[in-house]
């Protein structure tokens, strides 16, 4: 598979904190990759060296193959930060077609694609409107389309879906989605796990400046996965205990076991069967991101941001 | 390149397509007009004829006080006290003046004078003057210095003949119009510094607190993003300045077709452009011919092209370092005050040392404010005003220009580095030393 973008080794530390330390990792053309942390874990200082807002104090980014030029290549990346903002004064119309222009396009290409995309995203008679006259929403959606209008090869997008209703949410998830699909690299940051769950092929998870974890969503789980299955009965006997499992908690006819060290669910379930039970379902049960970021990020001195003085 | 074009563009354009800058640029000349021929024309009109009864029981004016004219006028007639205040509440003229018979030339004695209205201070000033003046004369003559004596005092030339070291003769119209050309220059581009300095400033403010600024840094770098906005306002700046010149002169050639006769009638009167003063005050005198040797002698090219030199000079050092301030504030305008405050110091300074080096082109003070670029786009246009090489030397002519530009290089290059720290720092406001910690941190 094609990598997008590498990073070897990068640092950035400002005055009174490593906000990145040795950071490794690649991404697929294509994939949809989750970069997750809590605040304050050196998420936007990425994000930013990776823009070629920052330069990176050592390490290497390589983009598309090639030794990143910010100079050249920031008009392949499409970056939609977390403080994001539109020039309140001007018109919608006028705002999209200038952001298009600072990212190379030509006034007659930037037009074409403004329409193709207003016409998609049913923004057409938002034209001439101003931006202090729109919703945090919509002015949401006029953001993601400048963002992708150029059509870059890597988009990154933090916390893309705060301040949407579900409706537009999905909406952009779609478009998201159909992105990806015309191979285009999307690095999807923010706290929203359901989000990541369900949208991301690969994730990583950062604290502290430092890389916690790494895989694709499934690989994450089966690693952090407690062995745990629950089981629901027609109807529980007075006492079950079986010497392969204990259980982890009861809820009507549904029962959560742990499996022993050295035991598989078919042992759990041969148990059952033994003791002729009629088994409804039986299914293994997964962390969520959730509860995985939780356990990881919990009591590391996870902080806020704070005020980066002096250098960036 | 094309990049700072492009954010130049965006700059420039939505400035001029507002409405506001229609009004203040195309409206307020013209109320500015409006303004002064309103107060022009309600002088011209309102000054009726103040009629002075005088009765001269001790014939000291001979039936004369100066000429009368259509403001004011003394007529003279023989009635006493009680005639003359009857006379006066029946309003046959606005006021009477009486001489007592006894009146003497020594100064001792004083005239009696009774108006019907509260008169204005202006009214009361030009018969104290004509009264003074008959009486000055009358005295003059009763010491026995004779009418060509006298006449021979007001028709006095210029006794000492100026000229400087280049052999030019300079009258005093000269170094009058070079004295206004180097203020007016002066304080115009001390204006420019800080309306357009602060445009600049509240623009990046606009960036920051819209929290468009990091949209904006991952397509273009930070210092296009500064150049485009400095380079776009500057554009806007002087299409402004050059349509309120055009206005300006225009409207001023215009007012005597406004009001015909305007220029015949406003003889003494205190309140005019003063250009119109000027050139009223040069037509009574017969100095017309003075006046036009002393503007032939300005060097209006070089004056403009310095002008125009210094204009852009002075902005560009000024309104990076006003973009830096705004890069470092946030939302809070009572933030940029305090950092605003040291930008400022030289320009006001720069204003303080104008102000003499107009009458001292080549004190020591002027000639280090007019080389020394924070000072220099302002001292320097006092200094030029006076010629080359009387003002100024070529040497330091050049000296300044070069020091302006390196000067302009050096505050962009370090404002540009601010600029690119602050402009994406949310949080609390930098201090100084922070702020200049980022300036010369290596990149």
């Amino acid at each position: 598979m094609n990598k997008i973008l590498e990073l070897h080794n990068l640092k950035k530390y400002y005055a009174t904190q490593k906000a990145v330390e040795d950071m490794s990792f690649s991404i697929n053309q294509g994939s949809i990759f989750g970069l997750l942390g809590p605040n304050g874990a050196g998420k936007t200082t990425l994000l930013r060296m990776i823009t070629g807002i920052f330069f990176p104090d050592s390490g290497q980014i390589i983009f598309d193959g090639k030794e990143f030029d910010p100079l050249n290549d920031i008009v392949k990346i499409g970056y939609m930060p977390e403080e994001r903002g539109l020039y309140k004064k001007m018109k919608i119309g006028e705002q999209a077609l200038y952001l298009a222009q600072l990212k190379g396009l030509s006034r007659s290409e930037a037009m074409q694609k403004i329409k193709f995309w207003f016409n998609r995203l049913e923004m057409d008679s938002w034209w001439n409107k101003k931006v202090e006259d729109l919703s945090k929403g919509m002015s949401q959606k006029l953001q993601f389309v400048t963002t992708v209008l150029h059509e870059p090869k890597l988009i990154i997008l933090d916390e893309p879906f705060s301040g949407l209703d579900p409706l537009n949410a999905n909406l952009i998830k779609d478009e998201i989605y159909g992105l990806a699909q015309r191979g285009s690299t999307i690095i999807f940051s923010t706290h929203r796990m359901e989000q990541v769950e369900e949208i991301c092929d690969h994730i990583i998870l950062m604290n502290l400046g430092q890389k916690v974890l790494d895989g694709t969503v499934s690989d994450v789980k089966q690693q952090f996965k407690e062995n745990k299955f629950s089981i629901k009965l027609k109807e529980i006997p007075a006492s079950v205990n079986g010497n392969c499992f204990d259980i982890a908690d009861q809820k009507a006819n549904a029962l959560t076991v742990k499996i022993k060290e050295g035991f598989r669910s078919n042992d759990v379930l041969q148990y059952f069967l033994q003791q002729n039970l009629t088994i409804e379902s039986f299914n293994e049960i997964l962390p969520s991101l959730n509860d995985i970021f939780i356990h990881l990020v919990e009591g590391t001195r996870a902080k806020t941001r704070a005020f980066q003085s002096s250098e960036a | 390149m094309n990049k700072i074009l492009l954010v130049a563009r965006r700059e420039f354009l939505s400035r001029v397509q507002k409405k506001t800058f229609l009004l203040t640029t195309i409206g307020l000349p013209l109320i500015i007009f409006a303004f002064y021929a309103a107060m022009i024309y309600f002088q011209v009109k309102s000054t009726d004829n103040y009629k002075v009864a005088v009765a001269d029981y001790s014939n000291i004016f001979n039936g004369k006080i100066g000429s009368n004219n259509d403001e004011l006028s003394f007529e003279f007639l023989k009635a006493d006290t009680n005639l003359l205040k009857t006379k006066l509440e029946a309003k046959e003229f606005d006021a009477f003046l009486v001489v007592p018979a006894t009146f003497s030339l020594d100064g001792k004695d004083s005239l009696f004078f009774r108006s019907a209205k509260a008169m204005g201070l202006m009214t009361r000033e030009k018969i104290q003057t004509r009264v003074n003046k008959a009486l000055e004369e009358k005295r003059l003559l009763s010491l026995n210095v004779s009418k060509a004596q006298l006449d021979s005092l007001d028709n006095q030339k210029e006794l000492i003949k100026f000229s400087s070291a280049s052999g030019k003769e300079e009258n005093n119209t000269k170094v009058g119009i070079s004295y206004a050309v180097g203020m007016i220059s002066g304080f115009l581009i001390y204006i420019i510094l800080f309306i357009y300095g602060t445009m600049v400033m509240r623009g990046v403010m606009e960036e920051k607190v819209s929290r468009i600024a990091e949209v904006i840094i991952s397509s273009v770098k930070p210092f296009q993003l500064m150049m485009g906005k400095i380079t776009g306002i500057g554009a806007v700046g002087l299409i402004q300045f050059l349509i309120w010149i055009v206005l300006v002169f225009g409207l001023q050639f215009l007012l005597p077709f406004i009001f015909p006769g305007l220029m015949d009638q406003m003889h003494g009167q205190p309140i005019q452009p003063a250009g119109m003063q000027a050139a009223q005050a040069v037509k009574n005198s017969g100095m017309m011919g003075e006046l036009a040797s002393g503007l032939s002698q300005v060097n209006f090219p070089l004056i403009t092209g310095c002008f125009i030199f210094y204009f852009l000079g002075g902005y560009f050092l000024y309104s990076s370092l006003f973009a830096a301030v705004g890069s470092a504030v946030n939302e809070d305008p009572q933030d940029a005050q305090s950092l605003l405050f040291p930008i400022m110091m030289p320009i006001i300074f720069a204003m303080v040392i104008m102000t003499k080096a107009v009458n001292d082109p080549n004190s020591s003070l002027a000639i280090f404010g007019s080389i020394f670029p924070f000072t220099s786009p302002i001292v320097m246009m006092a200094r030029i005003a006076h010629g080359i090489p009387d003002g100024v030397t070529y040497f330091q002519l050049i000296s300044s220009m070069v020091l302006l530009v390196l000067g302009f290089l050096a505050t962009t290059w370090l404002a540009g580095k601010v600029y690119r720290v602050g402009i994406l720092m949310y949080g609390k406001k930098p201090t100084w030393k922070e702020m200049i910690k980022w300036a010369f941190r290596k990149s």
